[in-house]
């Protein structure tokens, strides 16, 4: 059954006043539990308007969102308890830490659930994993950390909660290599030991590449692509034309294949083109390996 | 003359105190090295490499506490000279919205040759070329903050333009940009490179915009790990890996395939040099 599902979800901002404007346009779509879902579109195409309609931030101006087969905003008492369901993490998520320490930070989310404080406890404890932060980090004050440190630690405060359903908006922007590389596995890591959904909103199509099940493409406020990352990646000519890119390895290989070298479409990692390419090298024959 | 001479450049962000009793870190560690008249430099590294202080060092904002600086001759540690060194070299952070002053994009360009005591029609004249030199002179009377962060981003750069300096050094100028702002930001960096003969030092973590520079310098713990053109760079995908160091993806698969034993010469940079090469090899 699907865990998260919307029907004719349309936003429009300032309805009704010159400055109306359609955010989100008759968005329907179905996520099944324990998916990956990644989110792309350029900047002003609704990614952001999208999901934090999802997660019951903004009330759609048509439309329903069903999570577990309830509409979210059928009961406006009830919405809370979803926002515990849903986690969302906003664009540079360090912002908005503010507590004494990183632990006390953690627990703001599960404190607010009104668990007891062994629970709380457990629960930050089991977050900091999560999110990959060293456990004497804990005490710190969360503005001694380091950029990629702070984002993990914000992070770590939604996962606390223990969503169903976790929705990361652009979390690896501004981060260096290797900070991203750390926090994509991290992200890898908590759905593959939770089983948990999870929805990212990405410029980074590699990042999307490497861990989506399925890739949703978003562009002047309407939902163009719902489908797998070979699939997607492999409408070279469409994301072009609406200002996306794909991942370079992917470019390569559908331009190796348009030449004429029998290579399938879609390959997303380094890995996977070197493992292609290695099987038509050794079937020619014109190696010395 | 040499645009920028660093010479074993030591820098740590804590007190004398704790320099004498050798317990500080230092941020900069032994760094060497030239910036020539007209180039595109790019700098990498990870966070905490050391390449935004060396890059703040650029025009006198940090100072050397070991070791020296020149701009265009001029040593950074004169204080007297520390107007001059500025107006040659023009620095653009990271974050656009922390650069942007005034209310309207022309006023906010004007900004920095007022303080400078320009005649105001040299200024006006100046503005506009700035503008246009970064394409926004369409948005010359549009409020800043109705602008996407690359036309936000390519206002502060013409801001620093209209300052007339030689050089301009940009710190990760793309780090918060989308895939678009980013195009537009380099396209117009690249043209004042190319077209106006400005120095231009860029601070990036990102692999395809070093990809394009003249030079590369690679910065680790402090101290520079290699530099070169971007092919000398680049190639070294085991130094680069080891480091933990992105290689574009174009060369890690041409890097692998020739390590399992396929005859390739040289590692390319971009997608289409890969294409081209590995065509030779397959077809």
């Amino acid at each position: 059954m699907s865990i998260l599902r919307t029907e004719k979800l349309s936003l429009t901002y300032g309805k009704g006043t010159p400055f109306e404007k359609k955010a989100v346009n008759d968005v329907n779509i179905e996520i099944n539990e324990g998916e990956v879902i990644g989110i792309i579109g350029h900047t002003g195409s609704g990614k952001s308007s999208l999901v934090q309609m999802l997660n019951g931030l903004f009330k759609p101006t048509e439309g329903t969102v069903y999570f577990d087969g309830q509409d979210i905003f059928a009961n406006p008492k009830e919405l809370r308890k979803i926002r515990f369901n849903i986690g969302l993490v906003f664009q540079y998520p360090e912002n908005q830490l503010f507590e004494e320490t990183v632990a006390k930070d953690i627990a703001f989310g599960p404190k607010n659930m009104g668990l007891s404080d062994a629970e709380i406890n457990e629960k930050v404890k089991r977050a900091a994993r999560f999110a990959g932060l060293r456990e004497e980090l804990l005490e710190r004050s969360p503005f001694d950390l380091s950029g990629g440190e702070k984002r993990r630690a914000a992070i770590a405060g939604v996962i606390a909660m223990e969503p169903k359903v976790l929705i990361l908006d652009e979390p690896t922007a501004g981060l260096d290599p290797l900070g991203k590389d750390v926090l994509l596995s991290q992200i890898e890591a908590y759905h593959k030991e939770s089983g948990n959904t999870v929805l990212l909103v990405s410029h980074n199509m590699e990042d999307i590449a490497r861990i989506s099940d399925r890739v949703l493409v978003m562009n002047n406020s309407e939902m163009v692509m719902f489908d797998t990352p070979s699939n997607v990646f492999s409408r070279v000519s469409e994301l072009k034309a609406i200002g996306l890119r794909i991942p370079e390895i992917t470019e390569i290989t559908l331009k190796l294949k348009d030449a004429g070298v029998p290579i399938p479409a879609g390959v997303l990692t380094v890995e996977d083109a070197f493992k292609e390419l290695c099987k038509l090298i050794n079937k020619g024959g014109n190696i010395d390996a | 003359m040499n645009q920028i001479d660093v010479k074993d450049l030591v820098f740590t962000y804590e007190s004398l105190e704790e320099i004498q009793q050798n317990i500080c870190d230092y941020v900069i560690n032994g760094v060497s090295l030239t910036v020539k008249k007209g180039e595109f430099l790019s700098v990498i590294g990870h966070n905490g490499s050391g390449k935004s202080t060396l890059s703040k060092h650029f025009n006198a904002i940090l100072l050397p506490t070991g070791g020296k600086v020149y701009v265009e001759g001029m040593d950074t540690l004169d204080e007297d000279k520390c107007y001059d060194i500025r107006r040659k070299v023009g620095l653009v952070l990271q974050n656009p919205d922390n650069q942007l002053v005034a209310s309207i994009v022309e006023e906010d360009v004007a900004f920095g040759p007022e303080n400078l005591g320009v005649e105001p029609k040299e200024i006006r004249k100046r503005v506009d070329e700035a503008l246009k030199a970064v394409g926004m002179y369409e948005y010359r009377t549009f409020a800043p903050h109705k602008l996407s962060g690359g036309q936000k981003q390519r206002v502060a750069i013409a801001g620093i333009l209209a300052m007339k300096p030689d050089c301009i050094v940009l710190d990760e100028p793309t780090a918060m940009l989308d895939p678009k702002g980013r195009e537009e930001v380099l396209n117009a960096i690249h043209t004042l490179n190319k077209e106006h003969g400005i120095t231009i030092v860029l601070i990036t973590h990102n692999m395809d915009e070093a990809v394009t520079s003249d030079r590369v310098i690679v910065m680790d713990g402090g101290k520079i790990l290699t530099e070169g053109t971007p092919k000398d760079v680049f190639s070294q995908v085991e130094l680069l890996k080891k480091h933990r160091l992105d290689v574009p993806q174009s060369t890690e698969l041409c890097y692998k395939l020739r390590a399992y034993g396929v005859d390739i010469k040289e590692l390319p940079l971009n997608i289409d040099e890969c294409v081209s090469t590995l065509k030779e090899v397959l077809l």
